[in-house]
C-alpha cells in the first residue's frame, strides 16, 4: 500500500541540513507501523513526505503504486497539535464534515460519515460545540474522527498523543488499535515513545541519527488484541521494548560518535531511560521528551 | 478598601463601571453648564450646556438636519463599504499572488501616509462640492485602515492549519473561505472598527471644508451664520453618531468573532 523507496531529504539553506539520507521500508495494506527513532532524527520529515506536504530531494513514496507528489487522495493526517489544526471557528462537525465536503461527498451520506465517526471516538454529544469548548483529549478524538470520517487507504499521525495528559494518551491509544481493527485502515504513526511503538505497532521501524537511515526494521509478536494492563506487563513486551530501546541508544551512540555536533553530546547525555526488568508494569508512563 | 481592589486590577462589575460612567458624563455636563453661567467664559462663545441640549432637540425636529444627517451617514456607509470590499479584495490578492506583497509594500507604504484631506482640491476639481468629493477622501482614509489589517490577517495563517487543510486536499477557494478567510477575520474587523471612525470624521470633514451637502455642511452654514448654540448642538450630535457608529461596529464584531478568544471569554481548554 506505501512503498517508500530511497527516500532522502535534505533541508535547502546555508550549509544545508540532511535531515533523511535514505529510507527504504514499505507498508502493506491493512498494516499497523509505527516509526521510532531518537529525537531530532527526522521523523516528522519523513511522515510529512509520505504525506506529500514536503517534497523529498530523492527517491520517492509510492501509495497504492503511485508516485506521491502532492498530498494523495484517501489520505488522512492526524497531527500532533490537535488545537491548530481543528478549525476553532467552526463546530465539531463543520470540523469533520469539511473535508468531506471538499471530497463531493452527498450531503446525506456525509451526514451519516460524521455521526459515524462521532460516534466511534464517543463524542456524539460535541457535534455542537466547538473544539476550544472540549479538552485536549476530546479535541484530538475530534481529529480522528475527522481522518476516520473521510474514509482514507492510508492513515498517517504524527505524535498523535504526545501533548495528552498520561491517561488520556492510554485511552487514545486504545481508541486507535479499536478503530484500526474495525476498519483495517493501513497506518503509519510516528512517535518517540519506544513504548508506544511497541504496544500499538504490528511492526515498529527505528530509525537512526540524522542523517537518518532504517536501523531495524521489527515485527511486533504480540498478541493482536492488546490491552493497557496485560500487554505491558507481558514478559515479550519487555523484552521488545529493551530490544527498541537498546536499538536506539545504539543510534545516538554512533551519531555521537561519528559527528562531533555539540548538541549530539548534549543528547547523549541526556538522563537514560531505565533498561526494564523482565516485568515492568508501566502505565504512567515517564514524561520525558514529550515534546519532539 | 474598594478602591485598593480597583487598584490592584480587579475587575469592576458592568453595572458599577456603567455608573461611574455616567457620573463623569454628568460631571462634564455640570461643567459646561457652570462655566458659561458663572461668566468664566463668555456665553456667546460657549453657550450653557442646558441651552445647547434645547437647541439640539429643536434641531431634531427640524426635517432638513435628517436629510442632511441621512446624507452625511449615506457617505459614510457607502464609502465605508466601498473602502472594505476595495481593501480585501486587494489584500487576498496580494496575498494569494506570489511576489506580489514584496512589489506592492513599499507603494502602500508610500500612498497610506497620505492625509486624505490633502486630497481635498483633488477631490473638488473631480466632483465639486458634491457627494463624490466627500466619498473620494471617505474610501481613501478608511481603505488603508482595513487593507493593512486585512495584510497581516492573512499571512497569520496557522502552518499546522495549512497543512491540515493541504493533506485533506482543499482546493483554493476552499481554502480561502473557509481557512484563510476566518483567519483574517479578527484582523479585519479591527479595521473596520477602525475604518468606520475615521470614515465618520473625514465624511463630516469633507462636507464642512468642501461643501458637499450633509452634516459637516450644516456646521458651516450655522457658523457662518453666527449661530451658535446651533454649531456646538450640531457637533454634540456628530459625537453622539460617533458613539453611535463604533457601538454597532464592536456589536457586529463580537456577533462574527464569537469562536474568537478575544470574544468567547475564558472556557475549558
Amino acid at each position: 500500500m506505501l512503498e517508500i523507496t530511497g527516500l532522502g531529504k535534505t533541508y535547502e539553506g546555508r550549509g544545508g541540513v540532511e535531515a533523511l539520507r535514505k529510507i527504504d521500508f514499505r507498508v502493506d495494506g491493512g498494516d499497523l507501523v509505527c516509526v521510532v527513532g531518537p529525537s531530532g532524527c527526522g521523523k516528522t520529515t519523513l511522515l510529512k513526505c509520505v504525506a506529500g506536504l514536503l517534497t523529498p530531494t530523492a527517491g520517492e513514496v509510492r501509495v497504492a503504486g503511485r508516485r506521491v507528489t502532492g498530498p494523495p487522495p484517501g489520505m488522512a493526517v492526524v497531527f500532533q497539535e490537535y488545537g491548530r489544526s481543528l478549525f476553532p471557528w467552526m463546530t465539531v462537525r463543520k470540523n469533520v464534515e469539511l473535508p468531506l465536503r471538499e471530497k463531493k461527498v452527498p450531503a446525506p451520506r456525509r451526514r451519516e460519515l460524521v455521526e459515524e465517526a462521532l460516534a466511534a471516538v464517543g463524542l456524539a454529544d460535541a457535534a455542537a460545540a466547538h473544539p476550544w469548548q472540549l479538552s485536549g483529549g476530546m479535541q484530538q478524538r475530534v481529529a480522528i474522527a475527522r481522518a476516520i470520517a473521510y474514509e482514507p487507504r492510508v492513515l498517517l499521525m504524527d505524535e498523535p498523543f504526545a501533548a495528552v495528559d498520561a491517561q488520556t494518551r492510554a485511552e487514545l491509544e486504545d481508541l486507535l488499535l479499536t478503530l484500526w481493527r474495525r476498519l483495517g485502515v493501513t497506518t503509519l504513526l510516528v512517535t518517540h515513545d519506544i513504548d508506544e511503538a511497541v504496544y500499538l505497532g504490528r511492526r515498529v521501524i527505528v530509525l537512526s541519527s540524522a542523517p537518518t537511515v532504517v536501523q531495524e526494521d521489527l515485527a511486533v509478536d504480540l498478541p493482536a488484541a492488546r490491552d493497557q494492563i496485560t500487554t505491558r506487563s507481558a514478559p515479550r513486551f519487555a523484552e521488545l521494548r529493551a530490544h527498541v530501546y537498546a536499538q536506539i541508544k545504539q543510534a545516538k551512540g554512533r551519531a555521537a560518535g561519528d559527528r562531533t555536533a555539540g548538541d549530539r553530546a548534549a543528547e547523549e547525555s541526556a538522563p537514560p531511560r531505565q533498561v526494564p526488568s523482565p516485568a515492568p508494569r508501566d502505565l504512567k508512563r515517564k514524561t520525558d521528551g514529550r515534546t519532539r | 478598601m474598594t478602591r485598593r481592589e480597583e487598584r490592584a486590577g480587579a475587575p469592576m462589575s458592568a453595572p458599577r463601571a456603567a455608573g461611574l460612567g455616567l457620573l463623569g458624563l454628568a460631571c462634564l455636563f455640570a461643567v459646561a453648564e457652570a462655566v458659561p453661567r458663572l461668566g468664566l467664559i463668555d456665553p456667546r462663545h460657549l453657550p450653557p450646556a442646558t441651552a445647547i441640549v434645547r437647541r439640539l432637540a429643536a434641531e431634531l425636529g427640524d426635517a432638513d438636519l435628517w436629510t442632511a444627517l441621512g446624507e452625511t451617514m449615506r457617505s459614510w456607509a457607502v464609502g465605508l463599504a466601498l473602502a472594505c470590499c476595495l481593501a480585501v479584495a486587494l489584500g487576498v490578492l496580494i496575498d494569494a499572488v506570489p511576489g506580489l506583497r514584496a512589489a506592492t509594500a513599499s507603494t502602500i507604504e508610500f500612498l497610506r501616509p497620505i492625509p486624505s484631506v490633502a486630497l481635498i482640491p483633488l477631490a473638488t476639481l473631480l466632483f465639486g462640492a458634491e457627494t463624490g468629493s466627500t466619498l473620494l477622501l471617505v474610501v481613501y482614509a478608511s481603505f488603508w485602515q482595513v487593507l493593512i489589517q486585512v495584510l497581516y490577517g492573512v499571512a497569520d495563517v496557522d502552518p499546522v492549519a495549512r497543512e491540515t487543510a493541504r493533506s485533506y486536499r482543499l482546493g483554493r477557494w476552499a481554502r480561502l473561505r473557509h481557512l484563510v478567510w476566518p483567519t483574517a477575520l479578527p484582523y479585519v474587523m479591527t479595521g473596520v472598527r477602525l475604518a468606520a471612525a475615521v470614515a465618520f470624521i473625514l465624511a463630516v470633514t469633507a462636507e464642512l471644508v468642501i461643501g458637499s451637502p450633509g452634516l459637516g455642511l450644516r456646521i458651516q452654514l450655522a457658523q457662518s451664520g453666527g449661530a451658535v448654540t446651533e454649531v456646538y448642538a450640531l457637533i454634540v450630535l456628530a459625537g453622539l453618531v460617533g458613539v453611535a457608529v463604533n457601538a454597532v461596529v464592536r456589536a457586529v464584531e463580537r456577533r462574527v468573532l464569537a469562536w474568537h478568544p478575544s470574544v468567547r471569554g475564558e472556557v475549558a481548554r
